[in-house]
């Protein structure tokens, strides 16, 4: 049994309405002592698997585990695992210690061991000293520290967070980050964390699983999600990529040439492909270059739009192969002033850091729309409406006005 | 700035005007005047002027002299012609039994006399008026200010020697009465709230197309005329009923022994719970809905069974609500009249069906209106215990 990781998801599947799936066959792994992170827009199914796997919501279908041992007839309150509600859900009419007395009391722990426990768990947190204030007496990040101390103070060996920073400010979201990282660690406990803020998933996580329409398109490190997206909706969720939309014209396995709408790029596959498949082309602002001929396999011409000047370094706008909005991301050194909106350019980039995925935006992705809940819809219906080619726009626009019965 | 700020507010404010002016007249005012009748009662006073002034001199248990004969005799004349002796003699009578006729046949057999000695004609008219206790009576009613009312609606009264007591057990009325009132809300304040308390509950964690539903039904019955409603609990509950036609066609009880149901107090428990529920309801609701689900999570995922989940933290963010709900029907119940009075036969009456009757039968408006000031200062008393134990401002009425 020591092997059996800690948390694991067979299969998973659910649906409320026996129609939309808000989470569909999903298969996930959480080994012991991770900080692992759901990162999802609104809607992807995130929070229905953290409510499941606290057994708030029971799967449709599949199979939920804990340390090898299925909890699906384990009401929430046997499963022993800590919680962090979105909004901390601490108990209004008690007192800071009283909240955390809660766990130990309905768990008959003795008064001698609640108070020592509980001085443990407010010194983790931070917050010794604070035990007669009432939640309406602190600040949100006080609340906040006050949830975490809760959900630990019974020492669990699993504690789920969800959204647990959405509600404050940015810079105290930052200082949490490193706290909750810092008592993870510490503590050894494994975490499963739930955010649409990817930032705050690459800055804490030990691993991530990238949620899309109830799917998971990738479960890797962030550095990993960052430099070798495998999919689509992940290149353009985590940080910034432009995109190039074409098809295959020769495939070999080092690389593979892409025919786009203002020439054809050179790009490395990453799930390999054949000629003539539909492929979408990530490249990273910060990789491309303004260059001399010669230099790169991928070398265009093209006309600077735009300069936006952010301070550390320049983002230069230009309209290159089918996309309006491909981005150039040039450091702020010596010799950018020379760059002026209007001039002509030629903007490099190697093939390693280009990489071909499958077109799943264009409607050949494995991905049926048609079972997709509202909110899934109106991000569609975005995503075709933003002009990404000018070739495909019309088939995007057309394939998901078909697809969703419009 | 401040200047037009302060401007804008009196605006605001002189808007509230008509309200106040409305209040003022249908509330305050009856109210006001409901008060000071039950203290001041001026007919007697006004009608015998003289007699009261000379009886102010005699010691209350001897027979009055000629003089106080003499203004009898003459302003019972005068109130004879003038038709208005009714009201005294009823006041009269209200303190010594058998008065009313009495003093009516006085006036009667004086009408047109002038006798030489006015105590042996009004003597001779009814024997009564050689007794001191008519003086007495007579003497009492002409006090302008009286705490007479009050004494009666407490069931106390007063000695041969003016001493307050409290009536004799058999005697007593109002007391029981008002026991019984409070008794009854009691009962049904509690029946409200076991029965409202899960409605409320469920309205509050169910989706909010499930309770706008939920909500409507708790809210017909506001839109339903309540005699009609009263009425339909006749129909269901007597004798001859649907309940209890019911009950005999699959044999829990006979023909013989229907279950009498209505024109008792069972009747008035089960029509005014009926009729009060939503006052519970909705003020358990609106605090409940503030209650975020993610608190009983919570509890749940810190290992709390449903029932510690609930007790400890569920039950006391609701008591706000409870408090209100409770106190809202309480004070409703304590002095609600149609339903008793169409329902509760004679046992389920309450303390304001007798108010009424004072009202309206006996017409002993004094004695009303102390009962209705005794009923206020209840309200009052119990509107202070509860600020109290809970804190007024910690309820949420919607």
């Amino acid at each position: 049994m020591q092997s059996a990781p800690h948390v694991e998801f067979r299969g998973v599947s659910k649906t409320y309405d026996g129609r939309t799936m808000v989470v569909r066959d999903l298969d996930l792994r959480v080994q012991e002592g991770e900080f692992f992170t759901l990162l999802g827009p609104s809607g992807s199914g995130k929070t229905t698997c953290l409510m499941m796997l606290a057994g708030f919501e029971a799967p449709s279908s599949g199979e939920i585990r804990l340390s090898g041992r299925s909890v699906q007839h384990l009401p929430p309150r046997k499963r022993g695992i800590g919680v962090v509600f979105q909004n901390y859900a601490l108990f209004p009419h008690m007192t800071v210690r009283r909240n955390l007395a809660f766990p130990l009391e309905v768990r008959g722990i003795s008064a001698a061991s609640r108070r020592q426990r509980i001085r443990q768990a407010l010194e983790v947190v931070r917050l010794d000293g604070f035990e007669d204030r009432r939640p309406a007496e602190l600040s949100g990040g006080q609340q906040q520290r006050v949830a975490i101390a809760r959900a630990l103070v019974f020492n669990p060996s699993l504690v789920l967070m969800d959204e647990p920073l959405g509600a404050l400010d940015r810079r105290l979201r930052e200082e949490m980050q490193f706290e909750i990282r810092r008592m993870q660690q510490d503590l050894g406990v494994t975490v499963v964390y739930v955010t649409h803020d990817q930032q705050e998933a690459m800055a804490m996580s030990s691993r991530v699983a990238v949620f899309h329409r109830g799917h998971i398109q990738q479960v890797a490190a962030p550095e990993t999600l960052y430099e070798e997206p495998e999919r689509e909706f992940v290149a353009s969720f985590i940080g910034d990529n432009n995109m190039l939309r074409g098809h295959v014209r020769k495939a070999e396995r080092d690389f593979c040439d892409v025919e786009t709408p203002g020439g054809t790029v050179r790009a490395f596959p990453v799930h390999g492909c054949r000629p003539g498949d539909r492929s979408v082309l990530a490249i990273r602002p910060e990789r491309v270059s303004l260059t001399k001929p010669g230099v790169y396999t991928n070398e265009f011409e093209a006309v600077v739009e735009d300069i936006l000047f952010i301070g550390d370094h320049l983002r230069l706008r230009v309209n290159l192969c089918g996309n309006p909005n491909f981005i150039v991301k040039i450091q702020n050194t010596v010799g950018h002033s020379a760059v002026l909106e209007g001039d002509r350019v030629r903007i490099g980039w190697s093939v390693m850091d280009c990489r071909a995925l499958p077109d799943e935006e264009g409607g050949s992705g494995p991905t049926p729309v048609n079972q997709q809940g509202t909110e899934n819809r109106s991000r569609s219906a975005v995503d075709a409406g933003k002009p990404k080619t000018g070739r495909t726009n019309d088939s995007v626009l057309a394939q998901s006005h078909r697809e969703d019965g419009v | 700035m401040a200047l037009s700020l302060a401007a804008a507010r009196f605006r605001a404010a002189a808007l509230t005007l008509p309200l106040v002016a409305f209040i003022g007249v249908t509330f305050l005012a009856p109210l006001g005047t409901m008060l000071v009748r039950s203290v001041h009662e001026p007919l007697v006073a006004d009608s015998l002027p003289d007699t009261l002034a000379l009886l102010d001199e005699w010691d209350g248990t001897s027979i009055p002299g000629e003089k106080v004969f003499r203004a009898l005799g003459l302003e019972f004349q005068e109130l004879h012609k003038q038709r208005a002796l009714g009201g005294v003699a009823t006041r009269v009578n209200r303190l010594e039994t058998g008065m009313r006729s009495a003093v009516i046949r006085t006036a009667r057999k004086l009408r047109d006399v002038n006798p030489d000695s006015w105590k042996e004609a009004v003597i001779a008219a009814d024997p009564v008026w050689g007794e001191a206790k008519a003086w007495r009576a007579l003497q009492q009613s002409g006090e302008r200010y009286t705490a007479r009312h009050f004494l009666h609606a407490l069931d106390l009264g007063q000695d041969s020697v003016g001493k307050v007591v409290l009536q004799p057990p058999d005697r007593r009325i109002y007391l029981p009465l008002l026991g019984r009132t409070l008794a009854v809300s009691i009962v049904i304040t509690m029946l409200c709230l076991i029965l409202g308390y899960p409605v409320a509950y469920l309205i509050a964690n169910s989706s909010t197309s499930k309770a706008n539903l939920l909500l409507l039904l708790i809210l017909v019955p506001f839109w339903t005329s309540l005699l009609v409603r009263t009425t339909s609990w006749i129909v269901l509950l007597q004798n001859q009923g649907v309940i209890n036609d019911l009950l005999v066609a699959v044999g829990v009880t006979t023909d013989e022994t229907r279950f009498p149901m209505i024109y008792n107090m069972t009747g008035t428990l089960v029509a005014m719970t009926q009729i009060l529920l939503p006052f519970m309801v909705l003020p358990l609701y609106a605090v409940m809905r503030t209650i975020s689900p993610s608190q009983m999570r919570a509890a749940a995922a810190l290992g709390a069974t449903f029932r510690q989940a609930f007790v400890r933290v569920y039950w006391p963010q609701s008591v706000p609500g409870v408090a209100a709900g409770s106190l809202l029907v309480f004070i409703l119940s304590i002095g609600y009249y149609i339903t008793p009075a169409l329902v509760g036969g004679r046992t389920g009456q309450l303390i304001s069906n007798l108010i009424a009757y004072h009202m309206q039968q006996s017409l002993n408006w004094g004695l009303a209106a102390a009962l209705g000031a005794v009923l206020l200062g209840c309200v009052a008393l119990l509107y202070c215990l509860f600020n109290r134990l809970v804190g007024i401002e910690r309820m949420r009425f919607t």
